[in-house]
């Protein structure tokens, strides 16, 4: 975690980004003036049984440390780690002694507290040093155009600029050249204590080493049930449809042909249909083991690769699909056939629930962070939850195993467009790519 | 007819090599790998070849890929392939070439030795056979294609059955109409698609083809 700045503003700094900087120090002082509104309210919930107060308080609290972590990401580039999620709830507690334990008991919670309370200081003070030079800047040149009759006229005796102490036309000159010099040295520090204060934000925000690992820890045990879970399912449905399906058609194919070889010298007829009813009852048995196959692992994936059994979806898919693909090699195969899967689950539910037209299937391999990028977009009507849908829990948990993640966003009346980032390495480029 | 036969399953190949020397043609050679269906498809040139999908060396698409090679070399050389499971994306590779004198069932279907060698025969006539099992999976689709919308629901069956490598007697048989009447639904369905007499193409495959395309 480098405090790296983004490229366009290496090297030097234009005016413009200066003038910038000092806008964005003034937003981050009023938000230190917010931080110090939260740390009230706390402080107020913890002393106070008033109900609710307190997990109102620390979602305000939580709130404000989001933007403050965004902002530092986005003006700045300095990534503060995602906080592990509060492990307990935010339920309320009774006693004094019970509150400040709910507030220190989770260390994310602490850490934000900590940092709110410090902030209003701390980080305020360093974002209004730049603000405040130029307000002051600014009072030195106003001095210099009314600092005379101020100091005479209007009777304000012993007005004071600094060092300067304006009571005539060349002293008020003088504060106000000394006001420029400040203005021009606040808009000079802004940038640096932007900067300051996203390293600020980050030295008290971002968890530990050993809570990163131990979230984890816990997301990779998630993960690895659900895959257990995942492929113990997939195995007791594969030996359920081989034994209630091929299974018992070629047992009953035993049968019909056992029963043609006992009537073989007195009834040749008969044999006859028994013979055609084996033959169908093999042609059955293996149009189950197909589908079967395909459900497991679909045969173009394993032969052409993700891209071509996409298109092969697409194909066969009820909507109109279009299908770009960069990609100059495959991906490793599990990778490949859970993204199989869940695109197929996507276009399944576009046909199903959307009731969408037209869809656009985009794959892509984004080699500077190693990662598959699939968006499926459908023209239906949007609406798609994730939290409600259990096919998109479904794909979110398959993706989670190879530390993916999926995106939908879906606003009631369309379109919905379902993003999916795996992690992965391309093998080589095969030489019978598409 | 001389046949070049590619099969990497030894009882699938010695079953093939059986039933066709049954029906009396002869098999000229009998491969069980990509590389080798390739040589010896370019040096026999055989009336028709019979080619799994799946081949060593990498067990994928090597059949297909011998087969599409072959047919660059020798425009319309007459290939079956068979495969465990149909992919329409791989009928439609093998039919782009507009030339016909292409197949493409599943295995099962050799269990029907008869229909089997009759297919064998359309694909080396030069003509065009898709397996139902590819016909009905595009049938379930909403039809995409303007031309393809334009056309009614007999002509459309009609079309399903010239992709399954019907003859005009065949598909007549079929539907329960007589020759004539699918002659005259052939026609509407060649000026629907855009397909002219006279063009060099085989318009009964740029028709099945426009279907897959669908």
């Amino acid at each position: 975690m480098t405090a790296a700045r983004r490229p366009d503003e290496q090297g030097e700094l234009g005016d413009m980004k200066r003038i910038r900087a000092l806008r964005r120090a003034h937003h981050l002082w009023w938000l230190s003036v917010l931080a110090m509104h939260w740390t009230t309210m706390v402080g107020l919930a913890v002393w106070t049984p008033v109900p609710g107060l307190l997990p109102w308080a620390a979602r305000g609290m939580r709130r404000l440390v989001d933007r403050e972590r965004a902002l530092a990401e986005r003006w700045s580039g300095v990534t503060v780690g995602a906080a592990p999620a509060p492990r307990t709830g935010e339920r309320e507690r009774h006693g004094v002694v019970a509150r400040y334990r709910w507030l220190i008991e989770d260390p994310q919670r602490l850490r934000e507290w900590r940092w709110v309370a410090l902030y209003s200081f701390v980080a305020g003070l360093v974002v209004a040093v730049p603000v405040g030079l130029v307000g002051y800047g600014l009072w030195g040149v106003f001095l210099a155009c009314f600092g005379w009759y101020l100091s005479t006229d209007a009777g304000w005796d012993g007005l004071w600029y600094t060092a300067i102490h304006v009571t005539d036309v060349p002293t008020g000159l003088m504060a106000g050249l000394l006001g420029l010099v400040l203005a021009q040295a606040g808009v000079w520090l802004a940038p640096s204590m932007v900067d300051r204060h996203a390293r600020f934000v980050r030295t008290a925000l971002a968890p530990s080493e050993q809570e990163v690992m131990a979230a984890r820890i816990a997301h990779l045990a998630a993960t690895r049930s659900d895959a257990v879970d995942t492929s113990a399912a997939e195995l007791r449905r594969i030996e359920r449809d081989l034994h209630d399906g091929a299974q018992a058609r070629l047992v009953a194919m035993g049968m019909t042909l056992d029963a043609a070889e006992h009537r073989l010298d007195k009834d040749p007829e008969a044999v006859r249909a028994l013979l055609a009813e084996a033959r169908a009852s093999s042609s059955a048995a293996l149009q189950e083991l197909r589908d079967l196959v395909r459900g497991i692992h679909p045969p173009v994936l394993a032969d052409r690769g993700l891209a071509d059994a996409v298109r092969s979806l697409a194909l066969l898919s009820p909507l109109d699909a279009e299908v770009t693909v960069d990609l100059p090699a495959r991906p490793e195969p599990p990778v490949e056939s859970a993204v199989y899967f869940a695109i197929a689950e996507t276009v399944t539910n576009a046909a199903k629930h959307a009731e969408a037209e037209r869809l656009w299937i985009d794959l892509a391999h984004d080699p500077e962070r190693g990662a598959l990028r699939v968006s499926v977009t459908d023209d239906g009507h949007g609406g798609a939850d994730p939290a409600r849908g259990s096919g998109l829990a479904g794909i979110e948990r398959r993706l989670a195993t190879f530390d993916g993640v999926l995106a939908v966003h879906s606003p009631a009346g369309g379109p919905t467009q379902i993003s999916m980032e795996v992690p992965c390495v391309l093998s080589s480029p095969k030489t019978t790519s598409c | 007819m001389r046949v070049v036969v590619a099969e990497d399953h030894f009882l699938l190949r010695d079953g093939l090599v059986r039933l066709l020397g049954a029906f009396g043609h002869e098999v000229v050679a009998a491969v069980d790998n990509g590389a080798a269906l390739l040589e010896s498809l370019l040096a026999e040139r055989p009336d028709v070849a019979i080619v799994d999908v799946r081949l060593p060396p990498d067990f994928a698409d090597e059949g297909l890929r011998a087969a599409l090679a072959a047919r660059r070399e020798v425009p319309a050389l007459p290939v079956l392939l068979l495969s465990q499971y149909v992919e329409p994306l791989y009928a439609r590779e093998l039919l782009a070439d507009g030339a016909g004198a292409v197949g493409y069932v599943l295995k099962d279907r050799v269990t029907d030795g008869a229909e089997f060698v009759r297919t064998i025969e359309q694909v080396a006539a030069g003509g065009t056979v898709m397996d139902p099992e590819v016909v009905s999976k595009l049938l379930a689709r909403k039809i995409r294609d303007q031309r393809l919308g334009s056309l009614t629901a007999r002509e459309r069956e009609v079309l399903g059955l010239l992709a399954q490598g019907r003859s005009n007697a065949g598909v007549a048989e079929s539907l329960v109409v007589t020759e004539k009447a699918v002659a005259k639904h052939i026609g509407n369905i060649f000026t629907k698609l855009g397909l002219y007499p006279g063009e060099s193409d085989n318009r009964r495959v740029l028709a099945v083809l426009a279907y897959l395309e669908g």
